[in-house]
């Protein structure tokens, strides 16, 4: 006969098997944001976040970056949140599945797996050479919005997808229409998953660089934190106000997070 | 005699159809107004088909469908006279097999059908909400709680939460699945109590595979059953008392003998 490990032993070990791995990755992501947190606060102040940057960002501070990081991705996710949300609702609820969906969410699962390179040349030939819109923030903004479209169709979707059908049921059943339906019984139960996705794509709007440098530039006073952050290391500027900046980032959207978790709270989920 | 009754439902030669699987084969019956019927039938006969005929939730699924007549009253369900599904439903309602509440307050949970219809007086909505929490005997126990989250109810009282909710938009017809079938033998008895008490009103189309329950509530009682090819039939469809005392056809004294044990 074959030993057999007791299943009370088994369970201790897989307990702590994955005890210490949620451990360490929780340690690692902690160490990364205290590390950065550490160098990076000493260096912000009010004159850090308020002056533009000079002398190539070794002096001044970045509210020139601030404002064009916030811009750009509040553009990007303006334009992307109606057209994701909505091509979402078409495929989960007005569609059977037929070429058109298929088309669509081949396009989109593809699309979300290409490096966002890819779309900053996409912008950059089609916003600045074809349509001539220059560096620009519009231009970045138009390019962020495609790459994180297909982002919050696939989450948009599946939060849509995962609200149980007795829900629908119900609804029809007190003789809703399909908008009623989706507006009072599928959309109050899906709201947070289709934050989530939106928030995943404010953070990637926050942090790109490769599509960004093609279509907004880096220029000193034309540029976002991640890029500003970028230029600083790279070039070997102020490894101190890198620092700061990145930190910075880090506090920007954990703010987000907090603030898109508040709203929810207080006006949709309401009740709910 | 509840035959005697005017028939509120009526379905003539109806016939349904899932893709290639012919659910109900050429089904006839008057339901009488005011009363209770029982659908009672082995697993997979085509009861809850049939009820949602009626309320047309076959409609929601592609590949469903219906051939044959239907009417509530003298108006056709089904067809290019037929009203829109929306007011159909409004006015044939129905309570699920589990207790379904939204994820919302009591209160929103009863007035969101009256909302979708166009109520927005919040006079009104208190007035409906406190009338039809009343009908299902929930009121006294909730009406100091009625924005706590449905959910915290225990399941017998969300599934009088759901009649309510039901009731709420003001329907001549409820059609409930297996509405006890989650719940505790107390909580079974109050909604049995309820069914007998809103029948004064309504007319109310139960599927039980509980046939005390049947025996108990129904006035009348159709049996259903596939036959050799598959296809759901009506089998008997009588007054209860008769059915289950003296049942016409075989197979319903077979399935009834059996259910008893
Ligand atoms: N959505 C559907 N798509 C395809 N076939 C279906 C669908 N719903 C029901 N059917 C088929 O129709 C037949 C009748 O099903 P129905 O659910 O009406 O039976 P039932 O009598 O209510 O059974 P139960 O007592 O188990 O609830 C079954 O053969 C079932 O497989
Ligand atoms: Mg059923």
């Amino acid at each position: 006969m074959k030993r057999r490990i007791k299943p009370q032993t088994a369970e201790k070990i897989a307990k702590g098997a994955i005890w210490t791995i949620a451990l360490m990755v929780i340690g690692i992501l902690i160490a990364i944001i205290v590390y950065i947190l550490y160098k990076g606060l000493p260096v912000i102040n009010w004159s850090f976040l308020t002056e533009a940057p000079r002398r190539m960002g070794k002096e001044g501070g970045i509210s020139s970056s601030i404002i064009i990081t916030l811009s750009v991705t509040a553009l990007a996710v303006l334009i992307a949140m109606p057209f994701g949300i909505g091509t979402a609702f078409y495929l989960a609820e007005y569609t059977r599945d037929n070429i058109i969906t298929r088309i669509i969410r081949f396009s989109a699962e593809s699309l979300a797996g290409i490096p966002s390179i890819v779309y900053g040349l996409f912008g950059y030939i089609f916003f600045l050479e074809i349509l001539g819109l220059g560096w620009s923030v519009l231009s970045g903004g138009l390019t962020l919005a495609i790459m994180i479209l297909p982002t919050i169709i696939r989450t948009s979707e599946e939060a849509i997808l995962a609200v149980s059908k007795t829900y629908r049921e119900v609804s029809f059943s007190l003789g809703g229409t399909k908008w009623q339906t989706i507006r009072k019984a599928v959309f109050p139960s899906a709201v947070r998953g289709i934050t989530n996705g939106i928030i995943l794509s404010v953070g990637r709007s926050v942090a790109e660089t490769a599509a960004v440098i093609l279509t907004v530039g880096s220029d000193l006073k034309m540029r976002t934190m991640a890029i500003h952050f970028y230029q600083l290391v790279m070039e070997g500027i102020s490894m101190e106000n890198a620092y700061g900046t990145a930190a910075i980032l880090i506090i920007l959207i954990f703010f987000i997070n907090v603030v898109a978790n508040m709203l929810i709270d207080r006006f949709i989920a309401k009740g709910r | 005699m509840p035959d005697s009754r005017k028939s509120k439902l009526t379905t003539k030669s109806i016939n349904l159809y899932y893709g290639s699987v012919h659910a109900l084969g050429d089904v006839t019956v008057e339901i009488p107004e005011c009363s209770i019927t029982a659908i009672i039938g082995p697993s997979g006969c085509g009861k809850s088909s049939f009820l949602r005929l009626f309320n047309r939730m076959n409609d929601l699924i592609p590949i469903a469908r219906v051939e044959g007549e239907a009417f509530l009253d003298d108006s056709p369900i089904y067809g290019k006279d037929a009203e829109d599904v929306a007011s159909l439903r409004k006015k044939i309602g129905m309570v699920f097999q589990k207790p379904n509440v939204f994820p919302a307050s009591i209160y929103e949970n009863i007035v969101i059908g009256p909302k979708s219809h166009g109520t927005e007086n919040k006079a009104v909505l208190n007035e409906i909400t406190e009338r039809c929490l009343t009908k299902v005997a929930l009121w006294s126990e909730v009406k100091d709680s009625l924005r706590k989250p449905a959910q915290e109810l225990s399941s017998g009282q969300q599934q009088r939460l759901c009649i309510a909710r039901a009731l709420a938009v003001d329907p001549e017809v409820i059609l409930m699945d297996e509405s006890c079938s989650a719940l505790d033998p107390e909580s079974t008895a109050k909604i049995e109590e309820l069914m007998l008490e809103l029948a004064k009103q309504y007319t109310i189309i139960i599927v039980t595979h509980n046939m005390e329950q049947a025996a108990r509530v129904s006035d009348m009682s159709a049996f259903m059953m596939i036959d050799e090819e598959k296809i759901g039939r009506l089998v008997e469809f009588s007054p209860t008392t008769e059915m289950f005392l003296n049942p016409k056809d075989k197979r319903t004294e077979d399935y009834i003998e059996g259910r008893f044990g």
